[in-house]
């Protein structure tokens, strides 16, 4: 399968990601400007994170406008895979292609930290190696990740499953000492309706090798590329 | 034209440095080269008090590739094809008077330096001073900066990996705010910064260019203030997202043959980057200020060459290949104009338009007269180390809340406050985090690790500016060699106050020639360095401090090692200290926080040090050791916790204390690391600290939930945790 990974003005994680696609899991992975416009070829594709245009306005608020999102747009509508982590999830709120928002978190300072989460729905193509309710151990880095939506929207995530992640402690339990930032119930990551679109704050790919501290992230990739795996073979997915 | 008094104030230049350009230059300048003789005479620039003394410091190693003030930052050899690229950079002034920008645009300065030569940041260290944070002003100061860091450095994707922070009122008014950067490149694409080859274009590409921070370098940072807060104007606003794009230019474009030279602008603008770069290889420069692009309108000649808007550079570009440079300019949406090209007959000409509005000799302009007054070592010097502690009463029963006390002071507490602000994981690369002793990063594609570490005790240069100099360079290698990592290259920023003092000259060459002696002996060789002098307010001179950044190499990443503690069982050995009874309280963390004392002698014993960072290094080599922590700020007891705090287990200690109890407890003697070990490898540590001549003393047992060293200190593991990790935060609380 073949990876791609978007590179806005300001995008930093595009060479991590990079790295742990190509040297780690051994994918097929290249860059893709944001000025370009054609994204054949692909089965996922990652919009890292990074400070897209400075974060200048708000995260994310500039990138939706360059010239490769309308071509994510038509991806995500062809229930292709798309992952946005940190930036790439600001951007992919901005651009509609996920419910919600994502406020400066509520003490008002960056926060770099390992984190704690729990796996909300295991039947995502982005979780679907993941045990029921795994908790994972991956950091997050960011000065606006407090995930906000209203009272309606939520209740749909929940009806929809479309919840991914929530923090946690080290025993799985949703508590307030856990949110990093202010995320309302906790929420770390979510997908779209159709649940081909991940949003999530934390990085994954910083958490991919034992040298660095963690090999958790490893399973979101390992599940898409089982995925596409599986639908390239012509498999139907019997659950 | 007569040049007024006031003209010569605003550029810091004497009428003695006056007399010489109009003797020299044979005429007297006009405003315009005023302003660049100024600039470049400055002491930010022209190191005019510090040059003679700075050649003091070896420079030379097998694996030196590039010396300091060769390029924008010193280069050395790691192996594999690669290099690293380091320097250390102070923004005192700015962060005093506006600590975000202040700060943020250090950050900006320094990290240009580095991928001016053509390798790519891997990561960014902080050495901070402040007052203390019972002053609301020290509290915003001390935010603000760190905010600034933040700001900056995240945005642009480098991880923050180490650094220190201390408090002192002798920072109170004049904050001091150091910044390193290290980045790595391939040797055979290092680049350089010599102008060469007539008919070369000079190429501007970056920020347009505005009025903000004249006179940053003649005035800011080369002069002494009564008020800071009235100066605002001069500091500088940074964008980082405008770095960051000419940072993944600039990389771009060092893969290239398109260019001869990068040079960023700085400290002077325009002004030091194309004469600078000129100077460095005999040639000349043509600029016309006039094809300048301008974010303000009106600017004058002088305006636009002594801008410091940040975020610029300045490439020389080969002839012919201006359309291909310009083209990758363009992919990152970057502005990019030719303004002037290289000559060959040694004069920086400025031009405005088609009017010559200066012209001057570059060797005039770069060769500063160089100034080494006589320092002396004053009177009330001999009055503080003559100190006699005996008055002092000894801790008797107390020792417990002493150490609770000494883990929550801000100095020793634990620095997350800070370093969560930070990124620190970004390009997954950091293997082991902030708050050991040094950080480690792995190279990828090699089996190796560069350690990384700053230090610098100014209460220490205070008290013996020669020791404290030699304690500097010392630590610093303690903590690599405590990591497993060998030393090789040193950078450093020199903060002191007005080198015209006797007593401030004395300072600095004091700890220069301690410095000196260390690096020699350590053999680690300077590659890079900053000054940073007249940081003085309402003439009170900081303490003198010299901070140390210094670089490690791990042969292989797998043979590290960390402060924790790791192993239940596991026994507790100190390497090194001296058996004399001999107080070491002088200069002590113990001694100010509880007595409010800042007096007596710290010391050293260079030839020991030297020979328990071998054994520590070869013992972590072989795989004996467990865990090793330096014994600094707090003494022995104060390591004993971090190790436990770090590692998340008690330990149960007992040393024979023949003098001081404070002194054995708390005293911060030098040379000493703290490791643990399975009881089984005891006799190889043993042998091999006979071997290198190192004294060894066993200490304890590694285990349990309670810190304790019997008769004097027991505590639940709990309550020393929590003094250490919520002290800083409770002081900006």
């Amino acid at each position: 399968m073949r990876f791609g990974v978007l590179v806005f003005p300001g995008t930093w994680s595009d060479r991590d990601c990079y790295h742990v696609l190509d040297k780690v899991l051994g994918q097929k992975v290249e860059y893709v400007w944001h000025k370009e416009t054609d994204l054949s070829g692909f089965d996922c594709v990652i919009l890292p994170g990074g400070f897209s245009y400075g974060d200048y306005l708000r995260p994310g608020a500039i990138a939706r406008f360059s010239p490769i999102m309308t071509e994510v747009a038509k991806f995500a509508a062809a229930g292709k895979l798309v992952i946005g982590i940190c930036n790439g999830f600001q951007i992919l709120c901005e651009s509609g292609l996920l419910p919600g928002v994502l406020m400066q978190n509520n003490h008002l300072q960056y926060r770099c930290q390992w984190v704690y989460l729990r796996v909300e729905n295991n039947s995502l193509p982005f979780t679907s190696r993941t045990e029921e309710s795994q908790v994972l151990y991956i950091p997050v880095s960011h000065y606006e990740g407090s995930y906000y939506a209203d009272a309606e929207t939520l209740k749909e995530l929940e009806a929809n499953k479309q919840i991914a992640f929530r923090y946690c402690n080290s025993l799985g339990e949703i508590v307030e000492e856990a949110n990093p930032n202010g995320s309302i119930d906790n929420i770390a990551g979510i997908v779209n309706k159709a649940g081909n679109v991940l949003g999530m704050m934390p990085h994954p790919e910083r958490a991919c090798e034992g040298i660095v501290g963690g090999l958790d992230g490893n399973v979101i990739f390992e599940s898409i590329i089982g995925e596409v795996t599986t639908r390239a073979m012509g498999c139907v997915k019997l659950d | 034209m007569p040049i007024s008094k006031e003209t010569l104030d605003d550029v810091a230049l004497s009428k003695e440095e006056y007399d010489i350009i109009v003797q020299d230059l044979g005429r007297e300048p006009n405003l315009v080269e005023i302003g660049l003789f100024g600039s470049l005479w400055s002491e930010h620039c022209g190191y005019k008090h510090s040059k003679l003394l700075l050649k003091l410091l070896p420079h030379a190693s097998p694996r030196v590739l590039v010396k300091p003030g060769e390029e924008n930052a010193g280069a050395v050899d790691i192996g594999d094809g690669l290099c690293v690229v380091m320097k250390m950079e102070s923004h005192n002034h700015p962060s005093a008077i506006e600590p975000y920008q202040g700060a943020a645009t250090g950050v900006g300065g320094i990290v240009r330096d580095i991928f001016t030569m053509g390798a790519r940041p891997v990561a960014l260290l902080n050495s901070l001073r402040f007052g203390p944070l019972s002053e609301a002003r020290n509290r915003y100061l001390f935010g603000g900066v760190v905010s600034g860091i933040a700001g900056y450095g995240n945005c642009l994707g480098i991880p923050d990996v180490a650094g220190e922070v201390y408090f002192s009122p002798s920072y109170s008014a004049n904050p001091l705010v150091n910044a390193m950067c290290v980045g790595i490149a391939e040797k055979r694409r290092l680049v350089s910064s010599r102008a060469s080859g007539k008919g070369n274009l000079l190429m501007l590409v970056g920020a347009d260019t505005g009025r903000d921070g004249l006179h940053g370098a003649s005035g800011l940072a080369s002069q002494t203030f009564e008020d800071e807060r009235e100066l605002r104007p001069t500091v500088q606003v940074g964008n980082p997202f405008m770095e960051k794009l000419l940072l993944e230019a600039c990389l771009e474009l060092a893969d290239t043959d398109y260019i001869v030279a990068l040079q960023d602008l700085g400290a002077a603008g325009l002004t030091s980057s194309a004469i600078e770069s000129a100077s460095k290889s005999g040639s000349g420069v043509i600029i016309d200020v006039a094809k300048v692009p301008r974010r303000e309108e009106g600017m004058t000649p002088y305006e636009v060459m002594l801008s410091e808007s940040q975020e610029r550079m300045l490439v020389i570009v080969k002839k012919g290949c201006e359309d291909k440079v310009k083209a990758i300019f363009d992919k990152w949406d970057l502005r990019s104009d030719i303004i002037g090209q290289v000559t060959d007959d040694g004069l920086a000409k400025i031009m405005d338009g088609k009017e010559m509005v200066a012209k001057a000799p570059i060797e005039l302009l770069t060769s500063p007269p160089l100034y080494r007054p006589k320092g002396v070592k004053p009177n009330w010097l001999e009055a503080l180390q003559k100190s006699d502690f005996s008055d002092i009463p000894d801790i008797r029963g107390d020792a417990s809340s002493v150490l609770l006390r000494l883990l929550s002071s801000p100095n020793i507490a634990s620095k997350e406050w800070i370093y969560r602000q930070y990124d620190h994981q970004v390009q997954i690369n950091t293997v082991v985090q902030p708050g050991s002793d040094a950080a480690v990063l792995r190279v990828k594609d090699t089996k190796k690790g560069i350690a990384l570490t700053s230090d610098g005790n100014g209460r220490y240069c205070y008290l013996a500016p020669f020791a404290g100099g030699i304690i500097a360079v010392a630590e610093a290698a303690r903590n690599l060699s405590c990591a497993g990592a060998e030393p090789i290259a040193m950078t450093d920023c020199l903060n002191f106050g007005n080198p015209e003092k006797t007593d401030v000259y004395y300072q600095l060459e004091q700890c220069i020639r301690g410095m000196a002696q260390a690096c020699k002996i350590l053999n680690i060789p300077v590659i890079s360095g900053n000054v940073s002098l007249y940081n003085e307010t309402r003439d009170e001179a900081v303490y003198p401090t010299p901070v140390v950044g210094m670089l490690g190499l791990i042969e292989e990443i797998d043979r590290l090692c960390t402060t924790g503690f790791k192993r239940k069982d596991d026994i507790v050995v100190l390497l090194g200290g001296t058996d004399t009874d001999t107080d070491s309280l002088g200069g002590s963390e113990y001694l100010e926080l509880v007595h409010d004392l800042v007096a007596g002698i710290p010391a050293i014993n260079l030839n020991l040090e030297k020979r328990v960072q071998q054994c520590c290094r070869d013992a972590i080599k072989r795989g004996i050791i467990h865990s090793a922590h330096d014994c600094s700020d707090g003494g022995l007891t104060v390591a004993l916790a971090e190790s436990c705090i770090a590692g998340n287990i008690g330990i149960r200690a007992k040393w024979k204390i023949a003098g001081r109890v404070d002194s054995e407890l708390f005293g911060e003697e030098q040379s000493r690391i703290v490791v643990s070990l399975e009881p089984s490898r005891l006799r190889d540590l043993e042998r091999l600290a006979t071997r290198h001549h190192v004294p060894l003393q066993k200490l304890g047992v590694v285990g349990g939930s309670r810190f304790i060293i019997e008769n004097m200190v027991d505590l639940p593991l709990d309550d020393v945790t929590d003094a250490w990790k919520g002290g800083l935060q409770r002081a900006m609380a």
